[in-house]
């Protein structure tokens, strides 16, 4: 179980917050974008070996949505890579 | 009479005699004993029948390394599969072997052993394949696994979860970890220790040891004290195994046997800041023919039944070693009366430390144990040189055996830290760690107590920042081995077990090499070696030489397989510790369910664990008489239901209005103050999400209203919108599900009855129209009116604060009275949206349903250039498949139900469905039953007959629009 920074409620266990997925690439214009850009928009998750930037929804707590960058091989919460946003 | 106890010594209470039965006969032990303490004392040596050939088996170990003792226990505490070494006794105890019938003294299994050259490893995978495995399953089952599950829930107490926090966490109170904890402890930080066994001192119990010039156990007792004294050290737990090494330093610990009786166990999940493992290391055995005959023992655990238990396990023994820790054994049992015959040492050379220790005892060295007399108990055994040669018979009822020592590396594995194959110990110790821990004592390889004490000193001192102490004298030890992985002389028959408990053979690991499995982990599947209760804590590392020998590769590349919790057994109990269902999801109620209870309600769950009353049964009316007669009252006269479970969410902000446009699918932001509408939600994929109803209650200000069991999902919807994808759009959510209560009052005499409860507010067709609200006050409380119906009848739904629920509900049914108003449970509601054809997510809706399916295009707003869903149903319908779609069906024989679910085929035939029966309740309207359905191109079959294929019959029903009462809502906007 782990132990998750929020931003506003420090280190908390793992068992306050819900799974809100890997962070995807922002929504596109549905009006833009084609088809096979809409399905890789819905459909393609990111899954690294290594380094992932996902959502956690501080659900049993404080109620905010945050980002970690959690490493799947080890489960340690490491810092993004520089370039990431 | 306990033939085989010392007349002194031990941590035993001679002064307290326990009662206890084994296999149905009485025995007596004292306090401290464990059960295999016990029953060795009564010199019960046959105490199980192994797991495949049902050979008879005695106690192997002294703790949770036991291969081969599992008893089920009886009684108050019933639990399967415990190792005997480890139950604590107890007055009154019962219990019995598992895996034989009717005893381990006569099982009928036994005869498995005629067979045994034809079941090796991988039997079952060769064997059971024709004509299918299902054949063979049920006789399998019943002959594979070991004790049942208890059929009942411990009959009194409770279990228990706890979660802490520690500075310092460690595990295992032997020397080690009790100077760890003492080091730690007087810096003032949190320290938490948790040890294995019921005492403190670890493998001091089961030595006769001096620390700082006093037996070894009273530099315990001192210490202990010490940490008592120190309230920053706050849980010095005993009878309490750290079975898990999770994530970010969490550490699971089970305390069996904690002071408040009433808790039958307890769980503690403690979060680190550094962890100290001391959990010491484990005696494995050495691999010879016939090594699991009742009577072959590990040396250590002779030892600590002699030293701890004050029980000699046998009157003469062979002692089988290849290193020097079983020469203190020795010394220690030749001390205690015990014979020993000869020490056999595989190794060439002795060391002159280990001679000294063995005195007069007879040495053999570069000699090993080639078989074993006797089959029932050890009767002797042949002792011969390395090759064979030499053989000779020794007399014995005891063969003591020693193959080295591995330390207790589970823990540290777990938490992902290597390990490293050290040739020196010829074991595999902890590398490098992953995390914030630290191993010491026996638990890295260091096996005296010097070095126990010192690192475990050290460990502390640099976790906490502190001076190392001056640290008591003791006895330096020698520890040398030399790894006997097999012994593979001339004349050595019989089976050699690697692994007791699953009884793997060295012959079994080969065959599995010969067949190609050759990774370790797949020997593991195979062969079944490591697996089950003790996973292998004695026999892996001889599985894991046995590989590297017939292999011929260095042990460190063949490795180990993975460690994973628990460490010991764990109960199921206590685990989940006291949330069982009520406490993890207790149920929700709404302010008038003791009127409810007291009208005579069926309750039910509906949704989220409300819960809310079916119908309401009157005299001896049955279930159906009941829906008919407040079915009946709400489309003749009037009903009132409590409608206050729905989910309800107040959005501020400027932007409320786009933004729910863009999670609607029609157009929300042209409401005006005091108007609702009723939406649909979907997800960005396209289908439906949730249906209700949206309210304008001011210019910045909205109340939207969810279906029950969907407000938790929407209310986290809308909230990952608004924080990740418009974190500038200005709305604030904020759930007021449980702030508001309602009554909805139904029927054509609805307004009748407003009128009789009293309003301040204009309640006639054109002061409050369809789809309108208004706050005023109701029957003299503060209310918000809304003119919606779930029930297609004129509805008023009185919202009040729910501490003004009672009385408005109290007022209303007296109010109504006159009216003939009757409370209506969710049962009728559902058969009056059903005729009304209004959608019910938990019935219509699937994951491939969308809203043109349910012939709600209208609600598909065409004029919004985007909103979540919309590009996903375009491109979902683009390929012109054939879709369900919503009819109604009535069955040709309006007195014949059809289950809901049941599947439409064509012609009721045994082909492809063609739909299914989503719904179908007794019309009050209509006098018939009557349902609704997905139908393959639903919409343009109207008047066609459909069928019904139930498993022996078939329905016929006329198909047609999804509704059955009035279709033009004439009455709900009266």
């Amino acid at each position: 179980m782990m132990l998750i920074p929020c931003p506003f409620c420090g280190n908390r266990s793992e068992s306050e917050f819900a799974y809100g997925g890997p962070v995807k690439p922002d929504r596109p214009d549905s009006h833009v974008t084609d088809d096979e850009g809409w399905v890789a928009f819905l459909t393609t998750v990111p899954n690294p070996v290594g380094p992932v930037h996902e959502h956690w929804w501080h659900v049993k707590g404080c109620g905010a949505w945050l980002t970690i960058w959690r490493d799947t091989r080890t489960h340690d919460i490491v810092e993004g890579p520089p370039d990431a946003g | 009479m306990q033939v085989r106890r010392l007349p002194t010594g031990g941590r035993i209470d001679r002064s307290q005699s326990l009662a206890f039965r084994f296999n149905g006969k009485e025995y007596q032990g004292f306090s401290g004993d464990t059960l295999a303490s016990a029953l060795l004392a009564n010199n019960v040596r046959l105490t199980a029948r192994s797991f495949k050939y049902h050979r008879p088996r005695g106690i192997v170990g002294s703790g949770p390394e036991e291969p081969a003792t599992l008893v089920e226990l009886e009684g108050r505490r019933a639990s399967a599969n415990q190792a005997a070494t480890t139950v604590r006794l107890e007055e009154g105890m019962a219990a019995r072997s598992v895996n034989c019938w009717p005893s381990p003294g006569l099982d009928m299994g036994a005869v498995n052993q005629l067979f045994a050259g034809l079941i090796p490893a991988g039997f079952y995978y060769k064997t059971f394949k024709w004509p299918g495995w299902h054949l063979y399953e049920p006789a399998i089952r019943k002959a594979a696994g070991l004790a049942g599950a208890p059929v009942a829930p411990p009959l009194d107490g409770h279990f228990e979860a706890v979660h802490a926090h520690a500075d310092v966490l460690i595990v295992g109170a032997g020397p080690a970890g009790l100077m760890a904890a003492l080091v730690a402890g007087r810096t003032g930080c949190r320290v938490f220790l948790a040890d294995e066994r019921t005492e403190a001192g670890g493998s001091l119990l089961d030595r006769r040891l001096e620390i700082a010039g006093k037996p070894a156990l009273e530099w315990v007792a001192e210490s202990v004290a010490e940490l008592k004294s120190m309230p920053n050290v706050t849980h010095l737990l005993q009878d309490a195994s750290v079975w898990a090494y999770r994530e970010h330093n969490l550490l699971m610990v089970n305390e069996r046997s904690p002071a408040n009786s009433n808790v039958l166990e307890r769980n503690w999940r403690i979060r680190a800041g550094q962890v100290i493992l001391a959990t010491g290391a484990i005696e494995r055995g050495l691999v010879f023919p016939d090594n699991d005959r009742p009577g072959v023992m590990l040396a250590s655990a002779a030892q600590a039944y002699v030293n701890r238990f004050a029980v000699k396990p046998g009157e003469r023994a062979v002692v089988f070693a290849n290193n020097d820790s079983a020469y203190a054994v020795a010394a220690d049992l030749h001390a205690s009366g015990i014979d020993i015959a000869a020490i056999v040492d595989s190794r060439d050379a002795v060391p002159e430390d280990a001679r000294d220790l063995a005195g007069e005892i007879p040495i053999k060295s570069g000699s090993v144990v080639i078989g074993i007399r006797g089959k029932r108990a050890v009767k002797g055994a042949t002792v011969a040189e390395r090759d064979g040669r030499g053989a000779e018979k020794v007399d014995c009822d005891l063969l003591l055996h020693s193959g080295g020592w591995n330390p207790t590396a589970h823990l540290f594995s777990q938490s992902r830290g290597s390990l490293r194959y050290d040739d020196t110990l010829a074991t595999f110790v902890p590398d490098k760690a992953a995390q914030a821990c630290v191993s010491v004592g026996g638990a890295v390889g260091e096996f005296s107590p010097a070095s126990a004490l010192r690192t475990g000193a050290e460990a502390a001192a640099s976790a906490t920042g502190s001076e190392m102490p001056d640290l008591p004298a003791v006895t330096e030890g020698h520890y040398s081995i030399a790894p006997l992985w097999r012994v593979d002389a001339r004349g050595a028959k019989g089976k050699a077990f690697l692994d007791i408990q699953n009884d793997v053979t060295v012959d079994d690991v080969h065959l599995a090499l010969r067949e190609g499995y050759d990774n370790v982990e797949h020997v593991k599947r195979y062969t079944t070696g490591g697996m089950g209760f003790d996973q292998g804590k004695t026999g892996n590392i001889n599985i894991i030489g046995t590989i590297a020998l017939q292999k011929g590769v260095p042990i460190q590349d063949v490795g180990t397989t993975t460690f994973r919790p628990p460490y010991t057994p764990v109960s199921f109990g206590a685990i989940g510790g006291i949330r069982e269902e009520s406490v993890v999801l207790p149920y929700r109620h709404t302010p008038i369910t003791r009127w409810n209870l007291d009208r005579g309600a069926f309750m039910y769950e509906a949704g989220a664990r409300w819960r809310r009353p079916g119908y309401f049964p009157r005299d001896d009316e049955t279930f159906q008489e009941a829906v008919n007669r407040e079915c009946r009252a709400v489309r003749e006269d009037v009903g009132v239901y409590d409608g206050s479970p729905l989910g309800k969410f107040e959005l501020k902000g400027g932007d409320v209005g786009r933004f729910l446009d863009h999670i609607y699918t029609n157009l929300m932001s042209t409401l005006k103050p005091g108007q609702c509408r009723y939406g649909l939600m979907l997800t960005e994929d396209g289908l439906i999400l949730d249906d209700g109803v949206a309210m304008r209650l001011g210019k910045h200000r909205w109340m939207v209203s969810t279906s029950t069991a969907h407000a938790d999902t929407v209310h986290g919807h809308m909230e990952e919108l608004l924080q990740t994808q418009f974190p500038e759009w200005n709305v604030y959510v904020t759930p007021v599900t449980s702030q508001w209560n309602n009554a909805t009052v139904c029927g054509p005499k609805a307004r009748e009855v407003m009128a009789a409860l009293g309003s301040d507010i204009d309640l006639s067709h054109k002061g409050l129209p369809f789809m309108s609200f208004a706050d005023g006050q109701v029957a003299g409380l503060p209310a918000r009116v809304v003119r919606v119906s779930f029930t297609g009848e004129l509805s008023f739904e009185i919202n009040v604060a729910p501490r003004h629920m009672r009385d408005l509900w109290e007022r209303t049914m007296e109010a109504g009275e006159p009216f003939g108003i009757e409370p209506v449970g969710s049962e009728a509601s559902h058969v009056l949206r059903v005729e009304k054809g209004f959608l019910s997510l938990g019935h219509e809706v699937d994951g491939t349903v969308d809203a043109h399916d349910l012939g709600m295009s209208w609600i598909m707003s065409k004029k919004k250039r985007d909103f979540v869903g919309k590009r996903s149903v375009e491109l979902r319908r683009r390929g012109n498949e054939i879709r369900r779609e919503l009819v109604g069906l009535l069955p040709a024989n309006p007195n014949e139900q059809i289950p809901e679910g049941a599947p439409l085929t064509p012609g009721g035939e045994r082909r492809p469905t063609e739909g299914l029966v989503t719904a179908c309740v007794w019309s009050v309207v209509l006098d018939r039953w009557v349902a609704l359905a997905l139908l393959e191109n639903g919409k343009s079959r109207h008047g066609e007959t459909v069928h019904v294929r139930l498993k022996n019959a078939t329905i016929a029903a006329d198909v047609m629009e999804p509704v059955f009462h009035d279709p033009d809502g004439l009455r709900m906007r009266s």
